[in-house]
């Protein structure tokens, strides 16, 4: 026929000659797994979030390795204190009593009277010797006339006569012109105010001094704090770094950062294991139920049915309870049985409708017609087509789990302490919220990322392996 | 209709009866029992008061006298509440729980509705980005920041205006409910924003909405009428699971608030072995879930025809 046809055509092109190129592919071919790969990789967002799903677990197992503090350690004279950078004290020698500066050619009561009203500011304020955190010395010019003077501190530059601060003392004698602090100090900018008084009533001036305190600490101190050793050869004055805590730490003194990071391993446990498992436990029972069918099909997703329909939180508690926490238990393992036992009826649903949706699919016909056992059938057609609904259920499970622990955690009914997890670091951080936000934030921002990389990594994985995109 | 009410209805009660069993076992599988927190009680008091509770008796025949007084509508006596029966526990809280859930779930309902719509409109501008991002911030963070958030910001304005314009914690009056109920309904709003957003987009390419265009209808009679409608249906499937996880939020929010709901009472009773209270808070509790759920369903076949066709 071809033949017969063949010059009636216009040699606009040659017929393609057999055997070449005709059954070559233009691209190489890409499985399943590497086409979804290539898409998730366009995806700038589930990058980013892979990226700081990986970060997470570095920093949950590798973060103690770098970090080698314990977490438990408490540190009661540092007790919540903001993040910050390294801090130095000098080695200070142990508190000695302190005679104050009076004055002998100085009248102890004014000769003559002089109004309050008129006395003038103080003159020549400036700390004696080394201002530290274990005392500050102040001393100042006497002032004729004066009775005594009141010494004031505040922790801002004071605006006025009426905001001069914490009043301290009142010397009693003109000639008392000294004056020493050792009131609960810490390292940060104090304002001294000294006011004239004419024994009775303060004057209406004052002078006002900065003073930035060094920390001091005595070598018993550095001993029992675990500083230094006793026999250390250390001299008087010599700088000593203090514990670090870029963190800061929690109302015990135990290390922020060293928290988290052991909270990360019982939240990310439980958020990633948990999940796992029963996702696991719903594709072998969807999976059953679905191939099977029939009956035992009905009577299992009735049963799973009755398991969605328990109240969820009111369980976990019961659960774990039941499961009982002995003593010098982190009460982990109790949570991660409830969460499987009450979790897995969604992925199992979810793998029944999948299995059944492929059972009837014709390349499974075709390859029970070839004499594919029951065995093979599953393992090679139906679980690699299933794989992909699984992953993505996975990926969004783990932000409930993380979630559910953190609500146990946070009404008192998670891990026990003095495990950490970042949820009962919340349950912690919410009383002092407002004097000490960091011990909420720094947890809560860590669930909070965790959440988001998850929910981000699982938007792009459906993305990814959808079929219907494929075509796209 | 009525059949299918009636089938679900009898499914639910079932349920309900699974529930109670479960947490009969779950109850009894704790070491110890309610009597145990007495201090110092003698062997014979111990026996005398077994006897009086019916805790003498083999499990199983508890469990028959529990279902037998449960038919009856009778949850019991508290173990450790002076005088007090479960009956008058639930009477007397859980009317807050299920205010405060059903307030969340309208505000994260309509919220839900309105910024899915809106971003769907103004599909990839800056509402649009503004709301999607405000919802990944709301599906990530715990609920308890945002309660601690909330009341933060309640101390501040009421401390700016001097004066108590919306109180920071309990429970009575609407302005009690307000922050509470928008807080606990964050998570969901995100969720159903996220998915009105989807099915919207979704529908703006449908067949039916060319047609009506083609028509020549105006764009609000288009939007109202034919897209919104289509795309608040998959909004409504989820409400139903949706409650049941507003009510896991609510424990902690009660928590926040110092609201005097059942979380509190229940996870006392847990802690305590009140075997009845334990009881009849789980079981009120998941029959209400289970009575929401349906009742969602049943909607859902009034508003979508061609389920009630099924």
């Amino acid at each position: 026929m071809s033949d017969s046809i063949a010059p009636s055509f216009t040699p606009d092109y040659t017929p393609a000659s057999h055997g070449h190129s005709v059954e070559q592919l233009s691209r190489p071919s890409l499985s399943y797994w590497q086409d979804a790969w290539i898409r998730l990789k366009q995806n700038t967002r589930a990058i980013i979030s892979l990226y700081i799903v990986v970060s997470l677990a570095l920093f949950t197992l590798a973060g103690p390795l770098l970090w080698q503090v314990d977490p438990a350690l408490q540190d009661l004279n540092q007790i919540s204190q903001a993040p910050s950078f390294p801090k130095r004290a000098l080695l200070a020698d142990p508190y000695e009593r302190w005679q104050p500066i009076i004055l002998d050619d100085f009248p102890r009561e004014p000769e003559t009277y002089v109004d309050v009203d008129l006395m003038p500011a103080p003159t020549g304020v400036q700390p004696l010797g080394e201002p530290t955190t274990q005392q500050i010395r102040l001393r100042w010019e006497p002032v004729v006339g004066a009775g005594g003077y009141s010494i004031y501190r505040n922790q801002h530059a004071p605006e006025g006569i009426n905001d001069l601060g914490l009043p301290l003392a009142t010397t009693l004698g003109g000639n008392e012109i000294s004056y020493e602090d050792r009131l609960n100090l810490e390292q940060r900018d104090y304002y001294y105010s000294i006011v004239p008084t004419d024994g009775f009533d303060e004057a209406n001036i004052y002078t006002t001094i900065k003073v930035l305190p060094t920390i001091a600490i005595t070598r018993d101190e550095a001993t029992q704090r675990g500083l230094i050793d006793a026999d250390t050869e250390i001299q008087i004055g010599d700088p000593l770094s203090l514990r670090f805590h870029p963190f800061g730490t929690d109302y015990l003194g135990r290390d922020m950062l060293a928290r988290l990071m052991q909270g990360a391993r019982v939240s990310l446990f439980i958020g990633i294991c948990a999940p796992f498992l029963f996702v696991m436990f719903g594709i072998l029972y969807g999976g059953f139920a679905g191939y099977f069918g029939g009956q035992l099909d009905a009577l299992l997703m009735r049963f799973a049915d009755f398991v969605v329909a328990l109240p969820f939180l009111l369980f976990m508690i019961l659960f774990k309870i039941a499961f009982g926490i002995g003593p010098g238990e982190s009460g982990v393992l109790p949570m991660l049985i409830a969460l499987v036992l009450l979790g897995w009826p969604g992925t199992a649903r979810l793998v029944r409708g999948q299995v059944l949706q492929i059972r009837n699919n014709g390349y499974i016909d075709a390859a029970r017609l070839l004499g594919a056992k029951d065995s093979y059938l599953i393992i090679r057609h139906i679980l690699p087509n299933t794989m992909g609904v699984i992953l993505v259920t996975l990926t969004f499970a783990v932000p409930g789990a993380i979630f559910t622990e953190a609500f146990l955690s946070f009404i008192g009914m998670g891990v026990a302490p003095p495990t950490p997890s970042w949820g009962s670091m919340c349950n912690e951080g919410v009383k002092t919220m407002l004097s000490h936000p960091h011990e909420l934030i720094f947890p809560a921002t860590f669930i909070s990322i965790t959440v988001l990389a998850f929910n981000l990594l699982g938007d792009g994985l459906t993305e990814a392996l959808d079929s219907r995109m494929r075509s796209r | 209709m009525l059949a299918y009410t009636l089938k679900r209805l009898l499914a639910g009660i079932i349920t309900v009866w699974f529930i109670a069993t479960a947490t009969f076992m779950a109850m009894h599988m704790v070491p110890g029992d309610p009597l145990m927190n007495d201090k110092a009680v003698s062997a014979e008091i111990r026996k005398n008061l077994e006897v009086k509770y019916g805790l003498d008796k083999p499990v199983v025949e508890q469990y028959f006298i529990f279902m037998g007084n449960m038919l009856q509508g009778d949850f019991g006596i508290s173990f450790t509440q002076q005088n007090r029966r479960v009956n008058d526990i639930i009477r007397d809280h859980f009317p807050v729980s299920a205010t405060l859930g059903l307030l969340a779930i309208f505000f994260a309902a309509t919220g839900g509705v309105i910024w899915g719509a809106l971003t769907a409109i103004y599909r990839n501008r800056l509402p649009d980005i503004i709301i999607m991002f405000l919802v990944i911030l709301g599906i990530s963070v715990p609920s308890f920041v945002f309660a601690a958030l909330g009341q933060l910001m309640l101390v501040n304005i009421n401390s700016l205006l001097g004066f108590s314009l919306i109180p920071v914690a309990g429970w009575g009056t609407f302005s009690h409910m307000l922050m509470p109920s928008m807080v606990l309904g964050l998570g969901t709003m995100a969720l159903l924003t996220r998915l009105m957003r989807s099915s919207m987009l979704e529908i703006v390419n449908e067949d039916y909405i060319k047609t009506a265009k083609a028509k020549g209808l105006s764009p609000m009679r288009i939007f109202f009428k034919h897209q919104l409608r289509n795309a608040i249906l998959p909004v409504i499937t989820i409400l139903g699971p949706s409650i049941a996880a507003i009510t896991t939020g609510g424990f902690v929010v009660e928590l926040v608030f110092a609201i005097p709901g059942l979380g509190r009472y229940f996870v006392q009773a847990v802690q305590q072995l009140d075997y009845t209270v334990i009881m009849g808070t789980t079981v009120f509790f998941g029959a209400f879930l289970v009575l929401m759920v349906i009742l969602v369903d049943i909607i859902y076949g009034f508003v979508d025809p061609r389920v009630r066709l099924q």
